[in-house]
């Protein structure tokens, strides 16, 4: 046990939490604004994906980054923009539309990863720097620079400006906004794009940052965690931030567990996270900030 | 005061299968109340969902201020200067009340609440309220939260203010505190549109009244002209009677005996401290009391929800002690809920399925564990001509009927067995005139053929007009009896204020 705290193993579990935290916290902040406004987002697994094979394919296509960043943004913006177009303007269930956009994803990604580089397997890329980290002395990367960064700039954008604050009433009374000539359409869309963005960018964590491969089921349920955070978090920015950090934590030990000597069921520590998300539901319930309009679609003239 | 402010000309709105305003016609002044007074589905909800943007008229012109008006939102009639306080609340619960009073104003994208707290202090100030501008709204009483609604409306800074029938959810002191400061609006010059269908807040507030009937205008008169009665007539388009001529009753034996029953308050619905009550086969027996003083747990012990700890309560002879809500209910019983919308229906299921609930499992709407789809149309046909239940068809979504035709459901469905006993709460509870007459009517019609009635109203009018006998419910017991042709409302209204102080023996 004692060989277990050493510092060279502390430092390989504080690094890999940030890296396993980056694209939940990346993820999980975009769908909580996308949630805030009442949509309930479930295609996060299958919009990772996209950005994550988005971003691979431009960056290996260029040979660039940054632009490998953008195409994954990119990537994320265009099928939730397919989601906003299902539930906002067409009013389709939420759950439905993202349970569907899932499957979308995920077969288009693989199709396009199938189709150009036929391959079965994971392929590296050769020929782009992964993205590098900006200090030498602290090697934290540029994705999780943005990601920390997004906390508070998502804070400040649901809580202390008006556009916000109407996007978080859209969520709770869209009637109660459209009777103030409040647009609802136009803040959801905004909230849901911004969550496709930001998946699409967490994706692209893992083919372009931590890894340098795709590979289809890279993203491997870390979209469904991202929502589960939100849960966790009870719909705060902050508490989403903890939440993605502890999740990374966890992970992160229960990997240098499996590497050490260390008699303890890393399989305890994987579990952990869903059984703290469900203790968190249940203490959150009675002060719970669940949107309260959270998957129900709008339909003016409607009592 | 003769400067017209708003004009509506001739304007029409269709929905499917209905005209809900029908070349409607109505000059508003500026600086007056005006109420637009008539029956649920007269339109009125209707015309003042087209003032504010929330419709487009079919046909017809709105003007204000002498422009014509072209709205195509609500935030179209905000920014022209009309405001609308709907009858249920357009608030965001969670959020503070400056909060909500900041959504949708001009204010700068950076909030600064600051600035709306100070105006928002000033207002209460101005008007004698005390509410904390950063109070969660959730936790606001009803009357707070009305508050909250108009100035937030008033925050625009609009020249109109429409309100959608404002009382029905005030007690009688908030009411008086509302009219109070809807007074003191329009002395300051403000324009206030009321929608209402109660006679006496429109002959207390208002300068004029338009009436409408059926979507089409009968007349705007001026209040100080015209006495209630003219304009219940206007409203009704016949004469209402406001007294019925009810036989004497000729009670037969004792359907419902409730002796000494206590139950402890476990739900929130009030508890009942050893009540004893009889109620005789052809007779009403009123039960008057403020709300909160047992009735719910009366209620829910008649029916079999609950049961009572101690004492016991026997319907035509047999103890229900050990008996489900089901059992109780094939004993002859039927019960009218106060909550219509919670306990008494499903809203998201059909008129027909409503008017068979409860009575689905047994012949002939069930066969074989399977609905007999003919046997229950034919039953909601019936019922629905039988009680004049408007609804374009018995399949249309209950949610879509107004709550005069919610309670004829339910008096169709818990009447159709000719229950023995028939217990109705609040049975006229937010209905219109016309709606409430004919629930009223047929609680004596049922009477008449011999059932036990046990109405438990807080509408003292009400038990005067249809109880054989009274009975006053105060900390769940019964405190004193009488008869209409006894009592007074004095002395009622002290009994159900606790003012008796020996207990009265079984009625």
């Amino acid at each position: 046990m004692e060989e277990f705290f050493t510092s060279a193993v502390i430092v390989g579990i504080f690094w890999a939490t940030l890296r396993i935290a980056t694209p939940l916290l990346l993820a999980a902040l975009g769908e909580l604004v996308c949630e805030s406004s009442g949509i309930l987002n479930l295609s996060l697994e299958g919009t990772m994906t996209m950005g994550a094979f988005a971003g691979f394919y431009v960056a290996n296509e260029t040979g660039s980054t940054v632009a490998g960043l953008v195409a994954a943004g990119l990537g994320g913006a265009f099928l939730s923009l397919i989601m906003a177009l299902m539930t906002v303007t067409a009013k389709v269930n939420q759950v439905v539309a993202g349970l569907a956009l899932n499957i979308l994803g995920l077969g288009l990604a693989f199709f396009w990863y199938r189709s150009i580089y036929e391959a079965e397997g994971s392929i590296d890329i050769p020929t782009v720097e992964t993205m590098a980290a900006p200090w030498e002395f602290f090697p934290i990367p540029w994705l999780t620079i943005l990601a920390l960064v997004m906390v508070p700039v998502v804070w400040v954008f649901l809580y202390r400006t008006k556009y916000g604050l109407e996007l978080r009433s859209v969520g709770h009374n869209p009637e109660a906004c459209d009777m103030r000539g409040v647009g609802i359409i136009s803040r959801q869309y905004v909230a849901v794009v911004f969550g496709g963005v930001m998946a699409g960018l967490a994706g692209s964590f893992l083919s372009l940052g931590s890894t340098g491969l795709f590979f289809p089921d890279i993203i491997s349920g870390r979209g469904w965690i991202a929502l589960a955070i939100v849960i966790f978090g009870n719909w705060r920015a902050t508490w989403v931030l903890v939440g993605s950090l502890l999740f990374g934590f966890l992970e992160a030990t229960q990997l240098a567990l499996q590497a050490s000597d260390v008699d303890l069921p890393y399989q305890l520590l994987l579990a952990l996270p869903f059984v703290l998300t469900i203790v968190a539901l249940v203490f959150n319930r009675s002060r719970s900030n669940v949107p309260l309009s959270l998957t129900i679609p709008y339909h003016r003239g409607e009592r | 005061m003769t400067e017209t402010i708003l004009a509506v000309d001739r304007v029409t709105k269709r929905f499917p299968g209905v005209i809900a305003n029908d070349a409607v016609t109505v000059d508003i002044r500026r600086g007056e109340i005006h109420c637009v007074l008539g029956e649920n589905g007269a339109g009125k909800t209707t015309l003042a969902d087209v003032l504010y943007g929330v419709y487009r008229p079919d046909e017809g012109t709105v003007t204000l201020n002498g422009e014509p008006l072209e709205l195509q939102t609500p935030g179209d009639a905000i920014a022209a200067g009309i405001g609308m306080v709907h009858q249920h609340f357009e608030l965001v619960p969670p959020m503070s009340v400056v909060e909500n009073v900041v959504i949708g104003t001009s204010a700068s994208q950076w909030l600064d609440l600051s600035e709306v707290r100070g105006r928002l202090n000033e207002f209460f100030r101005n008007y004698d309220v005390e509410i904390d501008p950063d109070a969660e709204v959730g936790r606001l009483s009803v009357g707070e939260q009305q508050w909250v609604e108009i100035f937030k409306t008033l925050y625009f800074g609009v020249e109109v203010l429409i309100l959608d029938e404002p009382t029905a959810v005030l007690t009688p002191q908030g009411v008086q505190e509302l009219f109070r400061i809807l007074r003191r609006m329009r002395d300051e010059g403000l324009t206030i549109i009321l929608i209402t269908h109660k006679l006496k807040e429109v002959m207390e507030l208002s300068d004029r009244v338009t009436v409408l009937r059926l979507g089409k205008v009968v007349g705007t008169v001026n209040t100080a002209d015209v006495q209630m009665r003219d304009l219940a007539q206007m409203m009704v388009g016949r004469e209402v009677l406001f007294q019925f001529d009810k036989e004497r009753s000729d009670p037969g034996e004792p359907v419902l005996e409730v002796d000494g029953i206590h139950l402890p308050s476990v739900t929130g619905r009030g508890s009942l401290k050893g009540l004893s009550l009889t109620v005789r086969a052809g007779e009403v027996v009123g039960l008057a009391g403020v709300s909160g003083n047992g009735q719910n747990a009366l209620f829910d012990a008649l029916v079999g929800v609950e049961k009572p700890s101690s004492g016991g309560i026997r319907i035509g002879g047999v103890d229900t002690a050990e008996l489900s809500a089901n059992r109780i209910a094939q004993l002859g019983v039927a019960s009218v809920p106060a909550d219509r919308i919670a306990q008494g229906l499903l809203m998201d299921f059909k008129v027909k399925e409503n008017l068979v609930l409860g009575r689905h499992r047994s012949n002939p709407f069930s066969r074989g564990g399977l609905l007999n789809r003919g046997a229950i149309d034919g039953f909601a046909n019936k019922s629905i001509e039988g009680f004049d239940i408007r609804t374009p068809s018995a399949s249309q979504s209950t949610r879509t009927l107004s709550g005069g035709n919610l309670q004829k459901v339910i008096m169709a469905r818990e009447l159709s067995g000719e229950p023995k006993l028939l217990v109705a709460h609040q049975p006229t509870r937010g209905l219109d005139i016309s709606a409430s007459e004919y629930v009223r009517r047929r609680l004596l019609e049922e009477r008449d053929r011999g059932a036990a009635v046990l109405l438990m109203s807080e509408d003292l009018d009400e038990i005067f007009q249809l109880s054989d006998r009274i009975a006053v419910i105060y900390d769940g017991r019964i405190v004193s009896k009488t008869t209409p042709e006894q009592a007074d409302l004095e002395s009622l209204g002290l009994s159900m204020a606790g003012a008796d102080t020996v207990e009265a023996g079984s009625a």
